[in-house]
């Protein structure tokens, strides 16, 4: 697998979601993804740079645009050195949420996705990695 | 401080959603409109979301309070414009606003408002 180009950025404040988002459309767009794809990519990106900003206490949003030969992705990692999760199967059950939210945020990102891998340690962070494929 | 303007028309307040949205402006959105409804009486609320090209699920937090929120100030609102890829999208992630009505286009939500308005 070759990977075309890749980039970070921060994701520290609100406005930073908003850029986040817009990065992964540009990258979704310049891959030729159908626009079903795009749209469920920037949400999944939306979701979990919102959880980086709030739980993790901010951190950074890798971008790498891969090509496989026969197709182009989109993978994106959201990295924060937050206090990571405690119970890593209560966080992936729909509906439930440690802060004020609707927990739809990291369970409702890994079903828009095909690739979604995730890496915590109480202490440590967080780090989550997605991907889309065109 | 950046806001997202709210239009009064009669009994209506119009709200057309043009910019991507970060979470303080949608909160600020909704506080805007609970006063706004109460200031002006207005029976119906028309949200036109057709320029967004992403409804997440804080948005589609928003959107529910809102159109909840205005039901209990005695006012309807409607949720117009929303696209498909949108739509697919907010479902997957498991956001079906229970509770909020929705129209195709900003003519058809009118209408929708002026029925449920004009029978209450």
């Amino acid at each position: 697998m070759n990977v075309v180009s890749s980039g970070t950025q921060p994701v520290r404040i609100e406005q930073d979601v908003v850029l986040a988002r817009q990065t992964t459309r540009k990258l979704a767009q310049d891959c030729g993804m159908r626009l079903i794809d795009l749209t469920k990519l920037v949400t999944a990106v939306s979701e979990l740079a919102r959880n980086t900003m709030v739980y993790g206490g901010g951190g950074d949003m890798d971008w790498e645009v891969l090509d496989d030969g026969t197709r182009k992705g989109v993978r994106l990692t959201f990295r924060d050195e937050g206090p990571g999760i405690p119970d890593l199967k209560l966080a992936m059950t729909d509906g439930w949420t440690s802060g004020g939210g609707l927990g739809l945020g990291l369970t409702g990102a890994r079903r828009l996705v095909e690739d979604f891998e995730l890496d915590t340690e109480p202490g440590k962070g967080t780090r989550v990695t997605i991907a889309r494929w065109t | 401080m950046e806001r997202i303007p709210i239009l009064q028309m009669g009994a209506y307040l119009l709200v057309t959603i043009q910019v991507d949205m970060h979470d303080q402006l949608a909160m600020t959105l909704q506080d805007d409109l609970s006063e706004k409804i109460s200031k002006t009486s207005a029976r119906g609320v028309l949200i036109d979301i057709s320029a967004l090209d992403m409804v997440d699920s804080f948005i589609g937090r928003m959107i529910g309070t809102i159109s909840g929120l205005s039901r209990i100030m005695d006012a309807e609102t409607v949720l117009v414009g929303m696209q498909p890829a949108v739509a697919i999208t907010l479902v997957e992630l498991g956001m079906t606003l229970p509770g909020v009505s929705t129209a195709l286009n900003v003519e058809r939500g009118m209408r929708l408002l002026q029925d449920r308005v004009s029978s209450s």
